[in-house]
């Protein structure tokens, strides 16, 4: 388990959101003047179950520390099943990846209503926090994609 | 011709090591490589590796140039670099006639390959004459002599001793560095191990493979024959065979966008697949029949008509071993070539 | 078995219910054995045969042959026939043109085996008994068939057909199956064991697309990798992210559709274990959904186009065992 002495590290965080409850948490969040780093970057995607695995996999290629996915809870899918499918998927995939030894701290889903401004925040702080102990990502990142 | 206890070999490897890096065939799970040599690290006794030679000169991807963008601003980086000197111990005889089908390709017509030259002239090819060969080996028929390769360099294993022959004059001087090791000798052993190696060449099963009717004489009637059908239909067009084989000399030019600009490499390309030498104007050949076809009119009727009539195949046998589905070049050549295989 | 083949494919051809044969091809050696098309009785007679080398899988095939002209007769082992069965719940296979002979397997040799236990230049190999006499250039051996057997065929899953129109032979059980072994050992091990081995691994990878090519799940009419708009497509991994990247989506692409046939494993000339990866996602699969089977039921929803409002949460992974 690699451990971060370096105590100015900040880790790049991509959050995946659902445009119908994430997205609109996270900007609810932002209203409420509710504090989250700045690590975190958000590409909004229609629905939690958007999100292709390859997405996950190239936002590390390209530099991402950790990467989360949040989705409306299940049962409140805009698209009434679509979060069913994606927390399938990611079940699955989040496991392939920790069999390849990859962090698994690095990838989670998490639930977040448009109305939980503050659990995105919460959640966001402590992502962060979790990934910042990890450092930054070795095994899954593409050297050529690295900072000269 | 000089002389050493293979007892000893370990020893010679460090003292070349000493000067330049060293790469030899090592057993591992994937059957035998070339490995860089370091303390430890032994010599495989597999008749050959499962990947060719030809890496060390034409590696599967290469970095050409690289791009930085600033704004508007592009940089243009040349990140070649003087190759430091290196060694490969232990290459058979079909793999260095494999260099020089590569050699025709990328050095001795121009446009000069210049990454391919600038390895090409810091290699010292170390031959090693082979003991073991294998069913799947038919280099006879490309007239490529297992018992006494060139190279720089010419090894023979001969029980408990090794005996070195230098060729060329980087030869010379790698046996000159290791010289406490090695003493002069009678060429007499290695007369016989010679005649030893070739008669049991001569029991090989496909050592009499007749290619007489696979040539430019007959390019249309081979072209149109009626065998690719037939053949063609169990191939998965897959890479394997031309990623596996020393003389497949395809490659794909492609860009990678990075975070601050574009790297420029190439990498091997397979005539086995479907975007293989895609234009603009789309692909040339739509079918797996013509891909499949086209690879094997390649090694045996194409590149002999425009290479004074060298074929594109030393005989390794590595696509035989390797193919998913056991079609390879003796199959397809005994089918073209009609009766006189059977 | 081999001439009831031969004399039931001949006679399925001279009346006419089929027009052509889906085979394998005799060899230069015994073992080399490539899968065919038989078009005429000659052939067959000539060509044909089904020994313990006749390991491909000709399911695949079936998806160009049987939207050609006329039908076309196939001979399908048991775990071929879990494939078969997965392309046709997937429409991609135009059963009509299809007849289906069942035969029976009792597994088949990996000559790559035979290989590693030092036995070289092999020339030809009979069946005596349950050992194989290897004809070599350099002598005679005996194995026992169990010793060079594939490592699919030891941990064998089931003996009985996922769908035939005819048998040849007796139909067989779903019979226990270890296959899970080697995933739950790699489960085992720490994070940083796990991602050494995989990197030993998957470093080897040559991206021939031979896995992809074989693999009966894998028939997508263009893949992503090769496809240059979907931002992914390479040719060769110029990175050892483009190794993983490949390998991980490629699993990924079939989990939930791979049969566990294992043919990935058997054409990777680099010797790399893929069916370690396909076989991790059938066991989460098993474990977090309940056991399934991939080709086994045509009606039943294949496990990731389906859900329960109780499954587990991702953050199982967390919470799972796995140590750190």
């Amino acid at each position: 388990m690699q451990v971060n002495d370096n105590k100015d590290f900040q880790p790049t965080i991509v959050a995946f959101c659902c445009n119908w409850c994430s997205y609109a948490g996270a900007d609810l969040s932002g209203t409420n003047r509710l504090q989250y780093p700045a690590n975190v970057k958000i590409i909004r995607i229609p629905c939690s179950c958007r999100l292709n695995p390859i997405f996950i996999l190239r936002a590390f290629q390209r530099g991402a520390d950790g990467v989360i996915l949040c989705g409306c809870h299940p049962g409140d899918c805009h698209y009434t099943t679509g979060n069913y499918y994606a927390r399938r998927r990611m079940s699955l995939l989040f496991s392939m990846l920790d069999y390849l030894g990859i962090e698994k701290e690095r990838t989670r889903v998490e639930w977040v209503s448009a109305a939980e401004g503050a659990k995105f925040a919460a959640t966001m702080n402590e992502f962060v926090d979790a990934v910042t102990k990890l450092g930054r990502n070795h095994r899954l990142e593409d050297l050529r994609c690295k900072k000269q | 011709m000089k002389k050493m206890q293979a007892a000893n070999l370990n020893d010679f490897f460090r003292a070349a090591a000493a000067a330049e890096t060293v790469y030899l065939p090592v057993d591992s799970a994937d059957g035998a490589r070339f490995m860089k040599y370091e303390d430890g690290v032994t010599l495989s006794m597999a008749c050959n590796t499962t990947r060719s030679a030809k890496d060390f000169f034409f590696p599967q991807v290469e970095n050409l140039v690289d791009f930085k963008v600033d704004g508007k601003k592009i940089e243009v980086i040349d990140g070649r670099e003087e190759v430091e000197d290196f060694v490969i111990f232990g290459v058979r005889a079909c793999d260095l006639a494999s260099f020089e089908i590569l050699d025709r390709v990328y050095l001795n017509t121009p446009p000069v390959d210049s990454y391919y030259k600038n390895r090409r002239e810091h290699g010292t090819v170390i031959t090693l004459a082979c003991g073991r060969p294998q069913e799947t080996c038919f280099c006879k028929v490309f007239g490529i002599d297992a018992a006494d390769p060139a190279g720089d360099v010419t090894c023979w294993m001969l029980g408990d001793d090794i005996y070195f022959r230098a060729n060329t004059e980087k030869g010379e001087k790698l046996i000159a560095a290791c010289g406490s090791l090695l003493t002069d000798v009678d060429e007499a052993p290695v007369e016989n191990a010679k005649t030893a190696i070739r008669a049991m060449v001569d029991k090989l099963p496909i050592k009499d493979l007749k290619l007489d009717k696979i040539s430019e004489r007959h390019l249309l009637e081979n072209f149109n024959s009626s065998v690719w059908k037939d053949l063609y239909e169990s191939c998965i067009g897959c890479g394997t065979c031309t990623f596996v084989c020393p003389t497949c000399q395809c490659f794909d030019v492609r860009e990678f966008k990075t975070n601050e600009g574009v790297k420029r490499f190439r990498c091997w390309d397979s005539c086995m697949y479907s975007d293989f030498t895609k234009m603009a104007a789309g692909n040339n050949r739509l079918s797996q029949l013509e891909r499949f076809r086209q690879r094997f009119m390649h090694k045996l009727v194409y590149f002999p008509a425009n290479n004074d009539g060298v074929y594109s195949c030393v005989g390794c046998g590595r696509c035989l071993k390797s193919c998913p589905i056991s079609m390879n070049i003796v199959k397809v050549a005994k089918a073209l070539g009609g009766e006189a295989n059977e | 078995m081999q001439e009831a083949m031969k004399a039931r494919a001949k006679e399925l051809l001279a009346d006419g219910s089929v027009n052509r044969v889906a085979g394998w091809k005799i060899g230069e050696f015994s073992y080399d054995i490539t899968p065919a098309i038989f078009e005429t009785a000659e052939e067959i007679d000539r060509d044909f045969v089904y020994d313990d080398f006749c390991g491909a899988n000709l399911s695949k095939y079936l998806i160009s042959q049987s939207r050609k002209e006329g039908k076309i007769l196939v001979f399908l082992k048991p775990c071929d026939s879990y494939s078969f069965a997965q392309l046709l719940k997937e429409h991609r296979i135009i059963r009509e043109n299809v007849y289906i002979i069942g035969i029976e397997c009792y597994g088949k040799a990996d000559i790559n085996k035979i290989r590693e236990k030092g036995i070289d230049g092999v020339l030809g190999i009979k069946e005596s008994g349950s050992s194989f006499v290897i004809d070599s250039i350099y002598g005679e051996a005996t194995v026992p068939k169990m010793d060079v057997y594939a490592e699919r065929c030891l941990v064998c899953k089931s003996k009985k057909h996922a769908v035939y129109d005819e048998l040849i032979g007796e139909e067989g059980d779903v019979v226990p199956s270890s296959r899970f072994d080697k995933v739950a050992e790699l489960e085992a091990m720490t994070p940083d064991e796990r991602f050494e081995f995989w990197r030993g691994e998957l470093s080897r990878c040559i991206r021939c697309n031979a896995c992809r090519n074989v693999c009966p799940a894998c028939s997508c009419e263009n893949c992503v990798f090769d496809n240059p708009n979907s931002g992914i497509a390479n040719k060769a991994a110029a990175d050892s992210f483009e190794e993983n990247m490949f390998h991980i989506i490629r699993a990924f692409h079939v989990a939930g559709r791979c049969t566990d046939c294992g043919e990935c494993s058997r054409v990777c000339p680099q010797n790399i274990p893929l069916h370690l990866l396909n076989r991790k996602f059938i066991k989460d699969i098993n474990e977090f959904y309940g056991e399934y089977q991939a080709g086994e039921n045509p009606d039943e929803k294949a496990p990731l186009t389906n859900f329960t409002f109780d499954d587990c949460e991702p953050s199982i992974v967390y919470k799972r065992g796995g140590n750190q």
